[in-house]
């Protein structure tokens, strides 16, 4: 697994990393962790939707689907 | 007799909370507002064994207990018992598949130590999984009574239902739950003890929940809308916000991260999982309904059945609603001596009962559906597809089933937008829904074009009837998102909130929970918008029938609404209507395709039946003062165009008073609409008129 820094709208389908922060507006990024996507969390980029956007990730167990304005500001390494 | 307790359910969206509690309570669910907002409260009894009664609370489904606005802050003020009798205990509905996320929630709630039980429900799906779960480690780490439930199937009811029982009997802890950072827990102190000084809670668990939660909610700028927090606190928890800011701590980021840190150590403890990859079976439906092309077929298929459902099954029961109205209008007729009372009774009251009665059809058939894809799945999957589409006018994926519905009905569809998270998103897809071209609308249509049009009338290949439908229909759906667009940069301006959706893996929905869902939507209504549907139509036919006069056939002329009519005319005449098709329109309020009855009045027409080919005539034959002839084809597009953009409709205003909570947005809703409609009919019937089009 690579331990590069980048953005988790960049990983390719299928590619896993983990998170390292979570930026953007307070409410958006407060939503994000309270749904799960907190520092340390394993992420899997499932698919990404017929137009481009959204994104299906995996993580604990379960897939959820968010915009790449949002994936943009969570970092992962 | 023990006193009257409360029990909270509480659960993620998805995690079947509505199911299991309507599978505990059966049938009883009572519904009202919560304090200040318009958000259900769902409560039932629950006879305990004792013979004593619990009143079992339905929390809205939420994922954590932060909050920006009114409507998500009931969940603590719930929890906490502010404003509220406070609950003697929770029960906390968690996907077993997903314990990683859902013991989130459990984490926040057990924090204010208020007795939990875990309903760890869809333990079926999750042992077929290959998830095993220690469920007496799972109790021993969080202190909770731990239950597995199957809620579709009824199963684990009895157990859980005693488990609430014992819970109920516990007296809630104060002990600290959880392990915080050292800055945080110092900020929680203190935050804790000025909330205990100023009187607002009394217990130390709940007022150190709360502070958390001051902590994580409160704007930093004040731009919330909270209430309830004493001026002092709040100022207090921003001074402790700012000291942790300038430490370069994030608080919100430490509350969170801590409590996920537990999450992880209890789901590394107790949940063992088979080697081999989960949900299959969804991956491998995914990868067709939300492929470009296969994804796309099976989307307008789908889309379609909806579609053509509501249009084409709902008719024949629609038909027996109105010819049963009828009825029973003839037999109260013959029974009773006529007068004012029976007038009153036959044409607003009954008439009024049969205006509501007639959308339980298609409100029921929607549900059903809305159901069966969300129930399965299917309906995060389209907001997924289309959520980039929708998100260009500013919408959201979950606005396009109930934009689709417009198309039939409005009302059905305001209702719809339920499936919406976020409060802005959801006003946004009320307030433009209105404008998709709604069935109502297809008699005036077909009226209008057959009077002004020929038969035979052509533009090139096409029948000028065909081109003018599919014109409006089209001016429907570019109004409808436009109007998205422009509303989405001014009334309803913000960031819009993130998508956050959750594809639950595909499952086959029951039927029992299927109809309970469309019943209780069919209920709400009846009862919610039904009534203002009933004023209404006894208020219209008021208008339309008094003050009388002797002389029949004049009736109307001398009516509130003739009169009316007649006042309005120099404002519609620019338009190309007179004071009659002005009565037409006022009429159209109590329901559009009244439009053609109203007129069929208006022009003394004995029932229009056979197609109104009579009306037709008339209307034809109809001109202005000075000879002109009134339904030009310019008048007659001027009309439709009209029809298509004005919010014609009591019904629409009702149910979206009802879902708003609020007469401020149907008011809205109403004035943006007609201004529009008013403006584009002008345009047309100017400019068509200048340019000398269709004059004859």
């Amino acid at each position: 697994m690579t331990k590069k820094p980048g953005s988790l709208a960049a990983l390719p389908v299928g590619g896993m990393a983990v998170i390292s922060r979570v930026r953007g507006q307070r409410a958006v990024v407060r939503r994000l962790l309270e749904i799960g996507l907190v520092p340390g969390t394993e992420v899997t980029l499932r698919r990404v939707a017929p137009m481009g956007d959204p994104i299906e990730l995996k993580l604990r167990n379960f897939a959820l689907s968010i915009r790449r304005a949002e994936a943009l500001g969570i970092d992962v390494e | 007799m023990t006193p009257r307790r409360t029990v909270l359910v509480a659960g993620n969206p998805n995690s079947g909370k509505s199911t299991l509690f309507n599978a505990l309570t059966g049938a009883r669910a009572h519904v009202a507002n919560y304090p200040g907002v318009t958000i259900d409260r769902v409560a039932a009894p629950l006879t305990a064994r004792d013979g004593s009664t619990i009143d079992l609370v339905d929390l809205p489904g939420t994922y954590g207990l932060s909050a920006r606005s009114r409507e998500e802050q009931i969940a603590v003020d719930a929890l906490l018992g502010r404003d509220l009798p406070a609950p003697q205990a929770v029960v906390v509905v968690v996907d077993a598949a997903a314990l990683g996320r859902a013991l989130f929630l459990v984490i926040e709630i057990l924090a204010t130590g208020v007795p939990v039980v875990v309903a760890l429900n869809m333990s079926d799906e999750a042992a077929r999984d290959g998830i095993v779960i220690d469920i007496a480690r799972l109790a021993a780490m969080t202190g909770a009574e731990v239950v597995p439930t199957v809620a579709t199937r009824g199963e684990g009811l009895a157990a859980l239902g005693a488990a609430i029982e014992r819970a109920a009997a516990k007296p809630p802890t104060d002990a600290p739950f959880l392990e915080r950072p050292a800055g945080l827990t110092i900020d929680i102190a203190e935050l804790e003890a000025a909330i205990l000084a100023e009187g607002v809670l009394d217990r130390p668990g709940a007022a150190r929940a709360w502070a958390c939660w001051l902590l994580l909610s409160l704007d930093d700028n004040g731009d919330d809308d909270l209430a309830g927090i004493p001026p002092g606190l709040r100022a207090r928890t921003l001074a402790i916000r700012r000291r942790a800011a300038e430490a370069g701590r994030n608080v919100d980021l430490e509350i969170i991260s801590s409590s996920y840190r537990r999450v992880d150590a209890i789901v590394a403890a107790v949940v063992r999982r088979a080697p081999e990859e989960r949900r299959r079976l969804t991956d491998r439906i995914d990868s067709v309904l939300t492929h470009g092309l296969y994804g796309g077929a099976v989307f307008a298929l789908v889309m379609m059945v909806v579609f053509q459902a509501l249009f084409t099954w709902s008719e024949p029961a629609i038909a027996l609603i109105e010819s049963g109205v009828t009825g029973v209008q003839a037999l109260a007729a013959a029974a009773l001596p006529p007068g004012p009372l029976t007038r009153l009774l036959i044409d607003g009251v009954i008439a009024g009962v049969g205006n509501v009665v007639v959308f339980v059809p298609q409100i029921g058939l929607l549900f059903l559906f809305i159901g069966l894809l969300e129930d399965s799945g299917y309906l995060a999957r389209v907001a997924f597809v289309i959520d980039r589409l929708m998100r260009s006018v500013g919408l959201n994926g979950r606005a396009f089933v109930p934009m689709l519905s417009g198309f039939s009905c409005a009302v059905p569809a305001v209702m719809a937008t339920r499936t919406i998270e976020s409060r802005t998103d959801r006003l946004l897809t009320m307030l433009v829904l209105p404008l998709m071209s709604c069935s109502a609308r297809l008699p005036v249509y077909v009226l209008i074009t057959a009077t002004v049009f020929a038969p035979g009338t052509r533009f090139g290949l096409l029948s000028a009837g065909a081109v003018l439908l599919f014109s409006m229909y089209m001016l429907s759906v570019v109004a409808a998102l436009t109007a998205a667009a422009v509303l989405r940069r001014t009334v309803l301006k913000g960031p819009g909130a993130p998508l956050v959706l959750e594809l639950p893996p595909y499952r086959l929905p029951a039927p029992r929970v299927l109809l309970a869902n469309a019943w209780q939507r069919v209920r709400a209504f009846l009862v919610g918008a039904g009534t203002v549907i009933l004023a209404l139509t006894i208020v219209l036919w008021a208008l339309l029938s008094y003050p009388r006069v002797p002389a029949a056939g004049d009736q109307l002329r001398h009516s509130f609404a003739g009169r009316l009519g007649h006042v309005i005319e120099p404002a519609i005449e620019p338009l190309g209507f007179d004071w009659r098709i002005g009565v037409g329109v006022i009429g159209a309020f109590a329901a559009r395709e009244v439009f053609v009855s109203t007129l069929a009045i208006v022009f003394d027409i004995e029932s229009g039946e056979e197609g109104n080919e009579p009306l037709r005539e008339a209307l034809r034959a109809a001109t202005w003062p000075d000879g002109r002839p009134l339904m030009t084809p310019l008048a007659g597009v001027s009309l439709m165009v009209f029809f298509v953009l004005a919010c014609q409709c009591m019904s629409t205003i009702a149910v979206v008073r009802r879902e708003s909570g609020t007469w401020r947005w149907p008011l809205f809703m109403f004035a943006y609409m007609t201004v529009l409609a008013y403006g584009a009919s002008l345009v047309v019937y100017q400019a068509g008129a200048r340019l000398g089009w269709g004059l004859s």
